[in-house]
């Protein structure tokens, strides 16, 4: 028996692309971001932090609409979207990436952040007096340090992502195998009356989700043991 | 005895406002996307001639169709299709004989740059990247473009550029954005629209999008309800529904 379609599986692994994707891209752009709100002593460093936060605050149309315009061919997506043989960069599986790394920014940069600051300044300055380099203390003593908070990171963003829908509905149109994610994917099954596959994968996400958040009080438990 | 005079007129004040208001009443109107603009001029209008408000609520006809199997507070349901209130009547949330076509839309080739669209060629040229449409399942509106573009020998051409909008007022902002180049829309969205390029899709390439209005069951007692379904069959409503490029349904 099956029990989901063939194209119900194609947006759960159109999905678990996407989130991760993104979270290997925000492990790489947030470490730095949180690197530096945590050690900087500029006093516009929390404008920064609040910029990246936004997303928290703001409804996804507001992002998605913003995003749309600048993905059109009239702004970013005009410029970037030749170099790919594009015209716009909305519609478009790198699209929502893009997307995706600015609404789940804060899920991942906010955990390094606070992992590094908790850490404090004495582990850096002790490798400094046994003559570590900063780049060396920073990925022997720093990241070891705090790998509760990368952890953190990056179940929180790539859960983040899973569960993205205005963005995606804004910018996405919606085209299977490129941008029809789960979450547009059940909105389309309900739309449609097409109740058991959205039952089917309705309760996927809960399952799903349940699991994070579950291994995440996990992760901090042990941390916090490991820690005391 | 100043502030006494003074409440006493502030009471009359709000007693004359409640009593403004309670002769009106309101009525809950989902209205399919695609007759947004008609709807809110319709609504204008019957307001002015019978005092009555009618609160419009905008969206997918598939969207509200789920809504209202599920309880939700609509008391007239303007659908973008026939089958939808079909099926409301059927579910038995509906009132049965209220069901009427109250407009028949017309489908456009429409384009943001001036002489892009020409006609069928256009669609042959296939000279285009993305080409919007509305999401065909949910929407009458995206069901009749792939009728027209299989009708034309095209759509496994063009299947791989298309892209959908969740509503026809969504695959209309993809063009109007510039996101994609061209798309399928409801003539009643571009009759205002002067520039671009368009090409009305012929009627024999699509199957006639009757858009019907039905009186739901929690709008059956309700007078402001009843008289917006009288109302929609008018003349006032007929000049408005024109306007917007649509046939006028109630007399066919």
């Amino acid at each position: 028996m099956d029990l989901l379609l063939a194209d119900t599986w194609q947006p759960i692994r159109l999905t678990l692309e996407l989130a991760a994707i993104t979270t290997v891209l925000l492990m790489f752009v947030g470490t730095p971001v949180a690197w530096w709100l945590a050690r900087s002593r500029a006093w516009w460093k929390e404008g920064v932090a609040t910029v990246v936060s936004l997303p928290l605050v703001l409804p996804p149309t507001v992002l998605g609409f913003y995003l749309l315009v600048a993905l059109g061919p009239n702004a970013l997506g005009g410029l970037v979207g030749p170099l790919f043989g594009l015209r716009t960069l909305a519609f478009t599986f790198e699209g929502l990436v893009i997307g995706s790394v600015f609404y789940s920014m804060p899920f991942v940069v906010q955990p390094i952040r606070n992992a590094f600051e908790a850490m404090g300044d004495r582990p850096l300055e002790v490798a400094a007096t046994l003559r570590a380099s900063p780049l060396r203390a920073f990925w022997t003593v720093a990241v070891p340090l705090a790998r509760p908070g990368f952890l953190t990171g990056a179940v929180l963003g790539f859960a983040h992502t899973v569960g993205e829908f205005g963005v995606v509905l804004m910018i996405g149109g919606n085209i299977p195998g490129e941008t029809k994610v789960l979450s547009v994917a059940i909105y389309d099954f309900v739309e449609t009356a097409q109740w058991r596959e959205a039952h089917i994968l309705a309760g996927g996400m809960v399952v799903f989700a349940f699991a994070v958040i579950l291994t995440m009080t996990l992760i901090e438990k042990r941390a916090a043991r490991a820690g005391a | 005895m100043k502030t006494m005079k003074l409440m006493a007129a502030a009471l009359g004040l709000a007693a004359a406002l409640f009593a403004g208001t309670a002769f009106a009443a309101q009525t809950n109107v989902a209205v399919a996307a695609n007759f947004t603009e008609a709807a809110k001029e319709i609504a204008a209008a019957f307001k002015a001639k019978t005092g009555h408000e009618a609160i419009l609520s905008f969206g997918a006809s598939g969207q509200f169709y789920t809504q209202i199997t599920q309880d939700a507070p609509f008391q007239i349901m303007l659908s973008a299709d026939d089958e939808r209130p079909k099926k409301l009547v059927e579910d038995g949330l509906a009132v049965a004989d209220s069901r009427f076509t109250y407009a028949i839309g017309k489908l456009v080739l429409w384009s943001k740059t001036d002489g892009f669209v020409k006609g069928e060629e256009t669609l042959k040229g296939g000279n285009f990247a993305k080409i919007s449409i509305a999401n065909p399942t949910a929407a009458p509106y995206g069901a009749a473009p792939i009728e027209a573009m299989k009708a034309l020998k095209v759509y496994d051409a063009l299947q791989p550029k298309i892209v959908q909008g969740n509503s026809i007022a969504q695959a209309f902002q993809f063009v109007d954005t510039g996101n994609a180049e061209l798309g399928f829309v409801a003539l009643s969205q571009v009759i205002n629209v002067t520039a671009g390029s368009r090409w009305t899709v012929p009627q024999d390439l699509y199957t006639l999008i009757r858009q019907d209005a039905v009186l739901l069951k929690k709008g059956a007692d309700n007078e402001a309800a009843k008289a917006f379904m009288t109302f929609l069959k008018g003349p006032e409503a007929r000049a408005v529904i024109e306007k917007f490029g649509y046939a006028f349904g109630a007399s066919s």
